[in-house]
């Protein structure tokens, strides 16, 4: 394992470079001057000069990216103009939100998808499976956005149950009860969709395992069927569904855009609405390249942990 | 939908949720495509006297919005605006993807490594977040939208179309367009993409959903279509400001995405599972927990024959029913086995003789197997038709099981020593420590060096050999009266073969077993067994005590069993 790990670092290292190239490259997408741009068409006309040398405009493309890579490194994203404070302390401020509301959705489709994917396999064609299947079929239609304002108007409006939006109370609030309060909504609203397609990636492998001679054996052992299906065949079928768990975790922080704004989650995805209406290009800069940064990892992650579910795959 | 797969609408109507998806499909295209000449109120008019109706309010089916503009008006036109760009999207990136795909997939080597990367590096974005990304630096409007929504799914065409042309550019037909001296894009198009377009139309199908939803999301977060101009999403975008006060602005457009999206997803299906013969419906059917019995007439409750025998098989007949046929694999089947007696059953393989024995548990998966008749008898108890429970409680206790590869009978995600402990926890109630140490005891017995060790390995890291003798350990862990071994030694070399009928020869003189053996060799029942049983074609054809058989054999299939055996000093036949 530990050599994988290290030869796996390794491979990243190719990766995190492209990231940055393209995120670098984004900026050489804006059309027109991209001083001009950020600064709006009231700037001075020195003002603009002072950006342009900032930006390295007046470089080569190669050595813009060398500087501006230097400086990323240095933990230097630049400032955001917007907010008037450097990119980094404000992208720092909203990771944690962001990985709360993603690490709760990941968990609730991760125990859901995976309950409702082996249920419905192990009840193929019964009632329970047809409902299953109806409700992922929904779950992977819906529009989250539309569903996260329609719960808000059931639960939050209607009922009261929960907080309409934001993170705390603005009077009383603060505590760990409070925050989890307003977690609820949005954590199931971005769910819903990943808790769907785990689901049916799971009832499939499910039914593909099922079919395997070790199931057999495994009955010829006389074993229950709910051992046969929730030992045996469940814990082969995780070995497909992780690589996809670790998928999933892209499309949340993707779908945390959309259900921070509606829910006025503190956290990227909002700053990122903000910054793109702003036209706050640096703080968007800074934000997409944090975030993907950090899923080229969580996605090591989900290797590891499928090597560590499948034997076979230890060297 | 290609040549040479006749009946793929016949297959893809079968599915009756597909066609449901591509009934509301072609309903929402129909009145998206309509909308201009339909008598609707003009979509962008304004009627302040008419604010917020709701649904069903005279003149506005679906109600009005804020500036009182007809919703079902703009419901249609914004659906006219959403699918357009959504296709438009689709087809770029699929182009665009596929190209890179073919390329990549076709030239290999350093191009291949090249494309492959940068696509990879592509996906190491989170979804959708690139596409924020390209509309930041593009600024807001459909147009950005799409461009965007279109990059960011290239990687998954260009993943699935360069995984379909490696397994295409190999093939020898390729070979022989090269030969005969085409040029690349010559073959690539002519030859290669033909082969390679289900997997594009497969894509685009599920795609497609992914897309709307993606310009919606877009347009709602106000980044996609600009006033005037209005999808779907923008329309909800709009909705979201007042949806409080006016719940429907927001709702209408969202159902209709989700009922849009829904029908796509419905629809794509269909197209994959008709396009995709491994997934053909039905072909993934979970086999059940025991063999489905439904017998033609009673089984018949005549006395055994044989008092001394401990399980006996009387007129079993077990069926295949796939479509509209039916195979009979066992049809009219009788033998009964004694405590220390070996009974061989010898056939080719399709003789029936696996599924004779798979029958006396219900281990025959079902679908497509039943038992239609017949009986089975332990110790005088019937069998066919027991309750799950009685036979749950037979399996592996009383009546166990060696199956022929190891390499696909064992889990592969448990460690054999956890695999025989089960069985001892489930039959005997025995805790976890004490299960573990008559492992390791079980595992002495079938000679496994090193057995405390070897018990925590998984199966991947033994030898053939040494797994068949797990298997045959998990066999014996609970001390069973009947051991069916169905062709143990097949998959294995010679001398391990050897070595593992010595073991099983003598754990049946040790404990008393009787020992069913099945096989396709009758060296090897010369060798074990006392009785035989010759099937071919799902029936018993001769019947005797081995040397009886060997020397005299009555039926010709028998004798060609038998001129099968290599003799020593002989040369094969």
């Amino acid at each position: 394992m530990g050599a994988y790990l290290i030869r796996r670092l390794l491979l990243i290292v190719p990766v995190l470079f492209g990231v940055s190239v393209i995120v670098f490259l984004t900026m050489a997408l804006i059309p027109g001057d991209p001083a001009l741009v950020i600064l709006g068409p009231y700037a001075t006309a020195e003002r603009v000069a002072a950006l342009r040398h900032d930006l390295g405009l007046d470089r080569s493309v190669v050595q813009q990216y060398v500087l501006w890579i230097g400086n990323v490194l240095e933990g230097d994203f630049g400032r955001s103009f917007s907010l008037d404070r450097p990119v980094l302390a404000e992208v720092m401020d909203r990771l944690g939100p962001t990985a709360l509301l993603t690490g709760s959705a990941l968990v609730l489709s991760t125990v859901f998808g995976l309950a409702a994917g082996a249920v419905a396999a192990a009840r193929q064609y019964g009632w329970t499976d047809r409902l299953l299947t109806a409700l992922v079929l929904v779950g992977i239609s819906t529009p989250a956005f539309w569903l996260g304002l329609m719960l808000i108007l059931v639960f939050a409006v209607y009922l009261g149950w929960f907080p309409v939006s934001g993170m705390f109370a603005v009077y009383r609030g603060g505590g760990l009860g409070d925050v989890l309060h307003h977690l609820v909504l949005p954590a199931v609203t971005l769910a819903t969709v990943a808790a769907g397609v785990i689901a049916r990636l799971t009832r499939t492998a499910m039914l593909e395992v099922l079919r395997e001679d070790y199931v057999r054996t495994a009955r010829a052992k006389g074993l229950r069927e709910r051992s046969v299906l929730y030992k045996h065949a469940f814990k082969n079928a995780l070995v497909a569904v992780v690589p996809v768990i670790g998928m999933q975790v892209g499309f949340l922080l993707g779908g945390a855009v959309y259900i921070e704004t509606v829910f006025q989650w503190p956290g990227i995805g909002l700053m990122l609405v903000n910054a793109i209406a702003a036209r706050d290009i640096l703080l968007v800069q800074g934000g997409v390249l944090v975030v993907a940064v950090a899923y080229v990892f969580l996605n090591l992650l989900a290797d590891v942990v499928q090597r560590l579910l499948d034997p076979r795959v230890q060297a | 939908m290609r040549a040479g797969r006749p009946g793929a609408w016949a297959l893809f109507r079968r599915n009756r949720l597909a066609v449901a998806g591509l009934a509301i499909l072609a309903i929402v295209v129909a009145a998206a495509l309509a909308a201009p000449i339909l008598p609707l109120p003009d979509p962008d008019a304004t009627m302040l006297d008419d604010r917020l109706l709701p649904p069903l309010s005279a003149g506005h089916l679906l109600g009005t919005d804020h500036l009182g503009r007809d919703m079902l008006a703009r419901l249609l036109f914004g659906a006219r605006l959403s699918l357009a760009v959504a296709v438009v999207a689709t087809l770029l990136s699929a182009a665009i993807g596929s190209a890179i795909g073919l390329l990549a997939g076709y030239y290999a080597g350093w191009t291949d490594t090249l494309m492959m990367r940068g696509i990879d590096t592509l996906m190491a974005f989170p979804y959708m977040l690139l596409a924020l990304a390209i509309v930041a630096v593009l600024g807001p409007g459909l147009m950005n939208a799409l461009v965007a929504v279109g990059i960011v799914n290239i990687p998954f065409f260009a993943r699935t179309v360069h995984g379909a042309t490696v397994g295409q550019a190999g093939r020898p037909y390729v070979d022989a367009a090269r030969l005969s001296g085409f040029s690349d894009v010559r073959i690539l198009v002519v030859e290669v993409l033909p082969n390679v377009l289900p997997t594009i139309v497969v894509t685009i199908a599920t795609t497609v959903g992914w897309m709307i939803l993606e310009t919606a999301g877009l347009s709602f977060l106000g980044l996609g279509a600009q006033p005037p101009q209005a999808d779907l999403g923008s329309m909800l975008g709009e909705g979201r400001k007042l949806f409080i006060v006016a719940p429907h602005v927001a709702a209408v457009p969202g159902l209709a995405i989700l009922l849009l999206v829904m029908g796509i997803n419905l629809f794509a299906d269909g197209v994959r599972d008709t396009l995709d013969p491994r997934l053909k419906s039905g072909a993934l059917s979970r086999p059940a927990a025991v063999t489905e019995t439904r017998l033609e007439k009673e089984a018949d409750p005549g006395s055994s024959r044989l008092s001394e025998a401990i399980l006996e098989v009387r007129h079993l007949r077990t069926w295949f029913f796939t479509g509209g046929s039916v195979v009979k694999a066992v049809d009219d089947v009788g033998f009964s086995v004694a405590p220390g007696e070996c009974l061989g059953i010898v056939g080719e393989s399709g003789s029936g003789k696996s599924v004779a024995a798979l029958s006396i548990l219900g281990l025959v998966q079902t679908p497509p197997g039943r038992i239609v008749g017949g009986s089975v008898r332990f110790r005088g108890q019937e069998l066919i038709g027991a309750p799950l429970d009685t036979l749950q409680d037979l399996r592996g206790n009383r009546i166990a099981y060696v199956f022929q590869d190891p390499s696909t009978t064992l889990n592969p995600v448990f460690t054999v020593g956890e695999q025989v402990a089960e069985t001892l926890r489930r039959h005997h109630g025995l805790s976890g420590g004490a299960a573990w140490r008559r492992t390791i005891d079980l595992l002495t017995t079938v000679d496994i060096p090193d057995p405390a060790e070897r018990a925590g390995a998984y199966p991947h890291q033994l030898s053939g050999g040494q797994r068949q003798r797990v298997a045959i350990a998990m066999a014996l862990a609970n001390d069973p009266d009947v051991l069916i071994a169905d062709e143990p030694t097949t998959a294995l070399d010679v001398t391990t073969q050897a070595r593992i009928l010595d073991l099983l020869d003598r754990l049946r003189r040790e404990r008393g077993l009787a020992l069913v053996f099945i096989t396709h060799d009758f060296g090897i029942v010369r060798d074990i067994c006392d009785r035989v049983v010759v099937m071919r074609h799902g029936r018993v054809v001769e019947t005797g005590a081995v040397e009886g058989v060997f020397v005299a054999p009555q039926h010709a299939y028998t004798r060609l069993l038998i001129e099968a055996v290599p003799r020593l000093g002989e040369a094969p036949a």
